[in-house]
């Protein structure tokens, strides 16, 4: 296969990756790992590096659509980003220490688990429970638009919290994703945000602590410009594809067949990584 | 949806939002527009046998340092047109922070202010010295 065609194969795979994690709501960072290395043997620190790039993208992007919604919070997203970037920066310092099997074995749970996240059933958790102390303090409150008005909420415990976005940052810097599902465990299950709160405020998250192990990916010299390149554009034109199709059709089945396969790229990821061949 | 939210209802913290909203937003297309035009001259210049990504080389011979990464970009070299706009990217979630800075600097919300100052002093570090 010539530069040229290897490219545009990227790039078509990018494509459909970011459809697929926009789609899915996964993200595309989860979906192009396991196709660059298990269809396209790319090394995997190769694929971790162009996959951050694209994560950064498509949740810069796709924060820009949900400030507008008022449901993201700003005081909460930049708190917590202290202990993702923290997280991030041990994530990258990791990839030098651990070797390829035990980041395709992580990459393969964390795929899993992400996916059983986005089809669980959500319950919206109402009003104000009893406040705590430390998310007073910190002011980690707010309102969102509901239908009859703003409504209040309140910020749970915040060292849960804390704790759990660490290891999302450090899923981040160490698997090239954004760790949305983590992030939103952080903030939906620990601290007991409503799920729309959560979900925006962590798209908003996602491009920062990307971009605190990017930094380091790049002068590593794991950002490779002629495969970063095609994979960037196209998973961000495949996400904006997505968000598309996404406000116009009720995608409840396609979310299902896409999500299985994922787990089967996961699953061959795995297997990949046990028998040595990542 | 939102008819009840006027403009003049909007509380400061939605403006920061919608403010930086807007930032990320020039700051992702402005990106992908520099990858794409070096994207363009990659295939469009002569080149030799470019190697596969199957095999890992570390850092030796990689674009990695942004002087150096300018400087190709000056000079036409498409793979560093291609860096300089992920570069580019890398930088827009950063100068996002900054705007928050300043935005809280702005409410005088001193505890936030001090709060964004440490996630930024975080991200530079990891630019200056992550490796």
């Amino acid at each position: 296969m010539s530069q040229a065609e290897l490219s545009l194969w990227v790039l078509l795979s990018s494509l459909l990756a970011g459809l697929i994690g926009s789609l899915t709501g996964l993200g595309g960072g989860v979906v192009i790992v396991p196709v660059l290395t298990v269809l396209f043997h790319v090394d995997i620190r190769y694929a971790i590096g162009a996959s951050l790039v694209s994560v950064i993208a498509t949740s810069s992007g796709a924060a820009a659509a949900y400030v507008k919604e008022g449901f993201s919070n700003i005081r909460i997203g930049m708190f917590l980003e202290i202990a993702t970037t923290l997280g991030a920066l041990f994530g990258a310092y990791l990839t030098t220490r651990v070797s390829t099997l035990w980041i395709g074995l992580i990459f393969g749970v964390v795929l899993l688990y992400s996916s059983w996240a986005s089809l669980r059933a959500r319950d919206e958790h109402g009003g104000v429970e009893q406040p705590d102390a430390l998310a007073a303090r910190l002011r980690l409150a707010g309102t969102y638009p509901g239908p009859e008005g703003p409504i209040a909420y309140s910020a749970q415990r915040v060292p849960a919290g804390f704790g759990i976005m660490f290891l999302a940052g450090t899923l981040s810097g160490l698997l090239g994703i954004g760790s949305g599902a983590v992030k939103v465990l952080a903030m939906d299950q620990a601290m007991k945000l409503p799920f729309k709160v959560s979900t925006t405020t962590s798209n908003f998250m996602i491009g920062v602590t990307a971009a605190a192990s990017a930094g380091i990916y790049l002068s590593r010299g794991y950002i490779l410009p002629g495969l970063a390149m095609p994979v960037m554009l196209g998973v961000l034109a495949g996400s904006i594809l997505g968000s598309r199709i996404l406000v116009r059709a009720n995608v409840r089945s396609l979310r299902i067949v896409f999500g299985v396969v994922i787990v089967l790229l996961g699953l061959e990821m795995v297997y990949n990584a046990l028998t040595g061949r990542l | 949806m939102r008819s009840q939210a006027a403009p003049s209802s909007k509380s400061p913290d939605q403006k920061i939002e919608e403010a930086i909203g807007l930032q990320l937003r020039i700051g992702v297309m402005a990106s992908a527009a520099v990858v794409l035009l070096g994207g363009i001259l990659y295939f469009v210049e002569p080149s030799g046998p470019r190697l596969g990504y199957r095999n890992f080389r570390g850092a030796a011979g990689a674009l990695s340092h942004p002087a150096v990464i300018l400087h190709g970009a000056l000079g036409g070299d498409s793979r560093s047109i291609i860096q300089l706009g992920l570069l580019l990217l890398i930088a827009t979630p950063i100068a996002r922070v900054v705007f928050a800075v300043a935005g809280f600097l702005f409410e005088k919300d001193w505890l936030y202010v001090a709060v964004s100052l440490l996630v930024l002093a975080i991200l530079l570090y990891s630019l200056v010295f992550g490796r």
